[in-house]
């Protein structure tokens, strides 16, 4: 591999953008393959395919017997609110592979202390969301239980295409939530893609458990439904 | 961490950017269980240094030897590991399954 293809590589990688490697077995020739020029590539709809299953592997192409090793994005967690429930789903989150953050404005729960060795960011949303690069690798979870933390946050979620989104409250809540994003000019369509109330049901009671229920949520939409969506 | 691919490829391009000789090995196809998916890597430098797997720990031996000899051809080379190969490699992997590794240099 040349060096500047591995520089572009990594450098695409650590902007958080699939790339694909396309290696000639036989002459050992490669190129790669970024996300915005897939469209125009005489293999895109192969190395497209291969994105969104997330897999590298071997094909045979009209040129001959060729690699793809495909880089998508390791998942994102953003959780809005520096509650108790997010003191066991960020650790717990880490665990599972993501790169996570916290943010909450309110600069009490936004401590170091209460998120050893976590990312916290205490800005209010607008400030702290767009050098985030929320995108459809990321969960994006809203705990707050404040509309004036929690609406904004959504809508910036639901505009960044998450592969998950959940907003915590009970139904009543969430009601009043919906009422309230539709005024705002968000559609059902886009209300639709909320998980709320969040988390699988599990009967979690302490916020451990409510951590661990929307753990398992999230691992449910980033394994199964794209898979099963993508293989359709 | 470590463990992660991209931190691994971006070991390999820091490393040849401070002068070494590095090889990036891949796993390219597997057959009945393998330990290591398509795509993994690991990473070798010329004077041993190793990052990364291609197997559960089975082979990484064989391929660090074989990554100096591309490293040294600049050639990249396609090896096959399995239970059923051993006339040609004597090292396999105890899960049964089958890997081919391809080894490149980075130039």
């Amino acid at each position: 591999m040349k060096l500047d293809v591995l520089h572009k590589l990594n450098a695409e990688r650590a902007a958080r953008r699939a790339v694909v490697l396309v290696t000639d077995i036989a002459s050992g020739e490669q190129r790669l393959v970024t996300a915005a020029e897939i469209a125009k590539d005489p293999l895109g709809a192969l190395i497209e395919k291969r994105i969104r299953m997330g897999k590298s592997g071997m094909e045979e192409t009209p040129q001959g017997k060729a690699f793809f090793t495909v880089h998508v994005p390791s998942p994102q967690l953003v959780i809005m609110g520096a509650v108790h429930i997010s003191q066991t789903l960020a650790p717990l989150g880490q665990m599972l592979g993501y790169d996570v953050t916290i943010v909450d404005p309110r600069t009490a729960f936004a401590t170091p202390e209460r998120f050893p060795g976590l990312k916290v960011i205490a800005e209010w949303p607008d400030v702290a969301l767009p050098p985030l690069n929320v995108d459809r690798y990321t969960a994006f979870v809203a705990l707050t239980h404040d509309p004036k933390i929690d609406d904004p946050a959504l809508k910036h979620a639901l505009a960044r295409d998450c592969f998950y989104i959940g907003a915590l409250g009970s139904r009543k809540t969430h009601a009043k939530r919906v009422t309230r994003l539709k005024e705002a000019g968000l559609t059902d369509a886009d209300l639709a893609r909320l998980h709320a109330p969040i988390g699988l049901d599990i009967g979690a009671i302490s916020p451990a458990e409510i951590a661990v229920s929307i753990m398992a949520e999230i691992t449910a939409r980033l394994r199964q439904e794209p898979k099963e969506a993508a293989a359709a | 961490m470590l463990s992660r691919d991209e931190d691994i490829l971006k070991a390999a391009e820091d490393w040849r950017k401070e002068g070494r000789d590095v090889a990036i090995a891949t796993v390219v196809e597997t057959w009945g269980s393998a330990p290591r998916p398509v795509g993994s890597n690991l990473v070798i430098d010329n004077e041993g240094n190793f990052l990364g797997s291609v197997s559960g720990g089975c082979v990484e031996g064989a391929v660090v030897t074989e990554a100096m000899d591309v490293i040294d051809s600049g050639k990249p080379k396609m090896l096959e590991f399995g239970v059923a190969d051993e006339t040609a490699w004597n090292v396999g992997l105890s899960c049964g399954g089958t890997i081919r590794v391809y080894v490149e240099k980075i130039s």
